[in-house]
């Protein structure tokens, strides 16, 4: 099985998963609320920035974040001076890459499954007397939560798989920067590390492999959730 | 007066144009498909605005554009019984029932009156046709409406269905004195339901 050390990865590829997925969840569900719901000049032009990250080069992706959270940068400047926090070669920097690359597949799936939301039920829960708010809560919210939940997981996959704009930004620094990709990557520079390869990569494959099935199960409940009516 | 509609609505290549007033009891809004009563009852309820005019029910004023008045939905009081039961699919038939309702203490003699109270633990998509319209139309009676809003009730029911829950309909209109207003195309349902019928084209 792995050594310590490959746990470690694999473990550091968890973490930044997760803080990944925890941060941009409420971000994506907004947004994904607003592209689904709202109606406002410049929507196109939202939806397609919330998209650019799957499109533009991870590099560029990196670079970008690069600008912006280096100590010279709008966000990292602000960060450096008023809290002491830099992101750079940190874990937390990984998990802002892998955040933001990871948004994009988050929205569409939550967005789907808020505009799968049968409206009428929500014009019949108003005549009942719910306001907008206890509409949201007792029907939006739990009705896309299947599709909402799916995008979630995928974001996750989507995170811990994260190479490009991770390495742009943060470089690869092994136990905090050096998720299971880049150490992977490391490990192919390595003469004789083969064996090392093949068992990220298959602990690579199996993470990936479980996210998409529990993906996948839940965007059925949806679907099958369309037709109960 | 029960029911004082006047609106002008513009939907599209469409207009509605109607001026109705009517007492108490059951009023039928009678006429053929598609020509916009489902809108009525939608402005009545507050899920359509009209471009112009007013809506009272029972003396009290839901609508009114010279008044500045526009209720939102849940706070007009309306049972509104849609032509798609629009039960919550993710609630038990209890839960839906009690959607709008205060508390539970009016939830056993609505049951027994709809004839329903085996289904209370079923899942709404485990429901007949007709089994869910009554579900409907008690979760409608259960928020303590102040008005019933009725759309079709007895569409895309077979023969037995439609005894049944004309015989409920009945006994709402019968029993709980609020002032109702019905949409239907069909004139025997308009004759055997309706205290009044109010004719559209």
């Amino acid at each position: 099985m792995l050594s310590a050390e490959e746990w470690t990865i694999v473990a550091l590829s968890l973490k930044v998963g997760g803080v990944a997925l925890a941060a941009m969840l409420p971000l994506a569900f907004a947004l994904a609320w607003v592209l689904a719901r709202a109606h406002f000049p410049g929507k196109l032009l939202l939806d397609a920035i919330v998209h650019l990250p799957l499109v533009v080069p991870p590099v560029v992706t990196g670079w970008a974040l690069l600008l912006a959270f280096g100590p010279n940068g709008p966000i990292g400047g602000v960060l450096e001076r008023w809290f002491g926090i830099s992101v750079l070669f940190r874990w937390t920097g990984a998990a802002i890459a892998a955040g933001i690359m990871a948004l994009p597949l988050m929205v569409r799936a939550m967005r789907l499954s808020i505009e799968a939301v049968d409206r009428r039920l929500e014009s019949a829960a108003r005549t009942l007397g719910a306001g907008p708010g206890r509409v949201f809560w007792s029907l939006t919210l739990p009705l896309s939560l299947p599709g909402v939940l799916a995008g979630a997981v995928l974001g996750f996959a989507r995170s811990i798989g994260e190479f490009g704009a991770t390495i742009t930004f943060v470089s690869n620094v092994p136990g905090q920067t050096q998720t299971l990709p880049l150490a992977i990557y490391s490990a192919l520079q390595q003469p004789g590390a083969e064996a090392t390869v093949w068992r990220l990569s298959a602990m690579s494959v199996a993470l990936s492999l479980v996210a998409l099935v529990a993906s996948e199960m839940l965007t059925r409940r949806v679907r099958r959730g369309l037709h109960v009516l | 007066m029960s029911f004082e509609i006047r609106v002008d609505k513009q939907l599209g290549e469409a207009s509605i144009a109607l001026d109705l007033t009517a007492g108490d009891g059951l009023t039928v809004l009678f006429g053929p498909s598609g020509i916009g009563k489902t809108s009525v009852l939608n402005m009545v309820a507050g899920l359509l605005r009209p471009d112009r005019g007013r809506i009272a029910v029972a003396g009290r004023v839901l609508f009114d554009t010279d008044a500045g008045i526009d209720l939102a939905p849940e706070r007009r009081r309306a049972g509104y019984v849609f032509q798609e039961p629009r039960l919550f699919p993710h609630r038990r038939v209890r839960a839906n029932l009690l959607y709008g309702a205060a508390d539970d203490s009016g939830l056993a003699a609505a049951v027994a009156m709809l004839g329903i109270g085996h289904l209370l633990d079923r899942w709404p998509r485990t429901l007949s046709g007709g089994e869910a319209r009554r579900v409907a139309i008690g979760r409608a009676l259960l928020r303590d409406p102040a008005f019933l809003l009725l759309d079709e009730p007895l569409s895309s029911l077979d023969r037995a269905r439609r005894g049944e829950i004309m015989d409920a309909i009945l006994r709402v209109r019968d029993a709980a004195g609020l002032p109702i207003l019905m949409v239907t195309h069909d004139p025997d349902e308009a004759e055997r339901l309706g205290t009044r019928i109010v004719r559209i084209d």
